[in-house]
């Protein structure tokens, strides 16, 4: 059992990329995480190169998410919405609509922003692309507020209020796996 | 199972849907207009007792929802509608059927993302003709309205106005035609 973490943000020492990490560390021993590193190399989606020649980042972006069971989602918030890197990504990901890798895969989002409210509008609108993709979007969100002062000078988490609404979207991320699992188990035909 | 004592207007027997003359589908409110969907992989028996009792069942896959663009289809196939990776049929079965004269009544069950609830579809009949081929045929068109929300089908997204986008109740339209087994 695989989730794969993906972070909105490309900087060195992005808090979304924090959250991944303690995300990371709170996964039962049965399950394997990943954080996938390659947001920056996915190039502008664009329909004429949407080919079965697929760009290199891309049909390793697709692959990554195809071979894992879940999908986490740190995001920042830019403008009150999701950085464009990341719907970018998501936006490749998305096709086709009927047979993209994150269709009815369980998918979480939680974010960090500097400021007051922790990204909450751009999980709210990640939440909502997630869902139109397919995906199984969990309605759970994590707000973690003025970031900067909740992990130390190397990128750890300190705040133990977040990492335990973390683990909650880590537990409930599992549970839907394993939900997924048994339900296909019990569909005579499923896919 | 429980019947009922019905004045059924076709002979006894096993009826099976014809699909290629039958459309079962689903009509519902949306924005200023009304969306429409049809099902094109559907099964249905009518069964008519020697004591006039029928029972009817039927069944649609979801993976054959049409709604006439690729991309929809592929929506209303996912978690946030029917997810027909874990629900990937539509089930009706019914043990009160009534087929009066010209008028359709029938009380059953119907699954819909894994979640049962009784019906009620009324309708109307075409009596038995034969056709060409030497076949019986009985018509008979059903119609129901079920809100969606009961069956775990939620989507909806918000008009600048304040209203929703999509109505809660829908349609169910099902025109069934029988041909009588040999």
């Amino acid at each position: 059992m695989k989730i794969l973490g993906i972070s909105g943000s490309l900087r060195r020492g992005s808090y979304n990329t924090g959250l991944l990490r303690a995300a990371g560390e709170l996964v039962p021993d049965d399950v394997e995480f990943e954080i996938w590193e390659g947001l920056k190399t996915v190039p502008p989606y664009d329909h004429d190169d949407d080919t079965e020649d697929t760009p290199a980042a891309v049909a390793e972006l697709r692959s990554a998410v195809a071979g894992a069971d879940a999908v986490l989602i740190a995001t920042p918030e830019y403008n009150a919405s999701i950085p464009g890197v990341l719907k970018n990504a998501l936006d490749w990901i998305s096709r086709p609509v009927l047979t993209n890798p994150l269709r009815n895969k369980p998918a979480a989002v939680v974010g960090a922003s500097t400021g007051a409210f922790g990204a909450v509008w751009a999980q709210a609108e990640l939440r909502k692309v997630l869902s139109t993709i397919g995906a199984r979007t969990l309605d759970l969100e994590v707000a973690c507020r003025q970031a900067a002062e909740r992990f130390d000078e190397n990128g750890l988490l300190l705040d133990d209020e977040v990492r335990a609404e973390l683990r909650r979207v880590v537990d409930e991320l599992v549970a839907a796996i394993r939900a997924r699992a048994e339900a296909q188990a019990a569909v005579p035909f499923a896919a | 199972m429980s019947t009922t004592e019905t004045n059924v207007i076709a002979p006894v027997g096993t009826w099976n849907l014809d699909p290629v003359h039958s459309i079962v589908g689903f009509e519902v409110d949306y924005l200023a207009g009304t969306f429409k969907g049809t099902f094109k992989d559907v099964t249905a028996t009518l069964t008519i007792a020697e004591d006039r009792t029928a029972t009817l069942e039927g069944a649609a896959d979801v993976t054959s929802v049409d709604v006439r663009n690729e991309d929809q289809n592929a929506h209303i196939q996912g978690p946030e509608f029917f997810d027909a990776e874990s629900f990937p049929q539509l089930l009706f079965t019914a043990e009160d059927v009534k087929l009066d004269g010209e008028q359709a009544t029938v009380n059953g069950r119907i699954t819909i993302k894994g979640v049962t609830k009784p019906v009620a579809l009324i309708g109307t009949v075409v009596p038995p003709i034969e056709d060409p081929w030497g076949n019986q045929r009985l018509g008979v068109t059903l119609t129901a309205t079920v809100d969606r929300t009961e069956f775990g089908l939620d989507w909806n997204t918000p008009l600048p106005g304040g209203d929703l986008a999509l109505a809660n109740d829908v349609k169910i339209v099902a025109e069934l035609q029988f041909v009588k087994s040999a």
